[in-house]
């Protein structure tokens, strides 16, 4: 199992983070983790709704010391 | 039953504008719609190859926080709209000919110029957005 990706988009806004996830979800395989770190909650709150709609695995989603934390697995 | 394809018309030299445009465009593109934008009036020079705008006119206060946070960059998220996504990028034949601009003039990821009846056939029983 490979470790988790983790994509630092702190500092940047509606839709940088989501974008940064799928460019790196394009260059993961099947199954991988990535583990978004964002500082903009309306992506914390969008990124989630992708996931669903697109077929990916939400795996963990928290906010800690201001910065949010998507994890989701690469399910397709 | 709702379409999955989404036109987008971009007219304005507006950052706001533009931003919104390119917002709905790469979400879309990324989220399994089909967007199709169409560039023409004063968007299209934005487009042009090298053009490097020294002040991007703004329409309100919201025009100015964009340009000074870290949101991110129009041309970027059309490109991104194309390279990670289903959307495809037009010029307007009209306005490029008004222009005297040929594609070749123009940033990469732009498709041959579109006239704008064939725009409207191919936007026919989708969302059609206008910026």
């Amino acid at each position: 199992m490979s470790e988790k990706k983790v994509i630092d988009a702190r500092g940047t806004f509606c839709p940088g983070p989501l974008m940064e996830l799928i460019a790196g979800i394009k260059q993961s395989e099947v199954g991988e983790e990535l583990e978004v770190l964002s500082s903009d909650e309306g992506s914390a709150k969008d990124i989630p709704e992708w996931v669903n709609k697109v077929g990916h695995d939400l795996v963990d989603n928290f906010e800690s010391d201001g910065v949010w934390h998507v994890v989701v697995r690469k399910a397709k | 039953m709702a379409s999955d394809k989404i036109s987008v018309i971009v007219v304005s030299e507006s950052r706001e504008r533009l931003q919104m445009a390119a917002m709905v465009a790469s979400v879309g593109a990324v989220s399994g719609h089909r967007v199709s934008v169409f560039l023409s009036m004063n968007a299209l020079s934005y487009f042009v190859a090298g053009y490097s705008p020294y002040d991007i006119p703004v329409e309100g206060e919201f025009g100015k926080l964009l340009a000074s946070k870290n949101a991110p960059e129009f041309m970027d998220l059309f490109e991104q709209a194309v390279d990670l996504g289903d959307a495809q990028v037009f010029p307007c034949s009209m306005a490029m000919d008004m222009l005297g601009l040929k594609q070749a003039d123009m940033v990469r990821y732009l498709e041959e110029p579109l006239g704008l009846t064939r725009f409207l056939d191919d936007a026919t029983g989708g969302q059609v957005w206008t910026f």
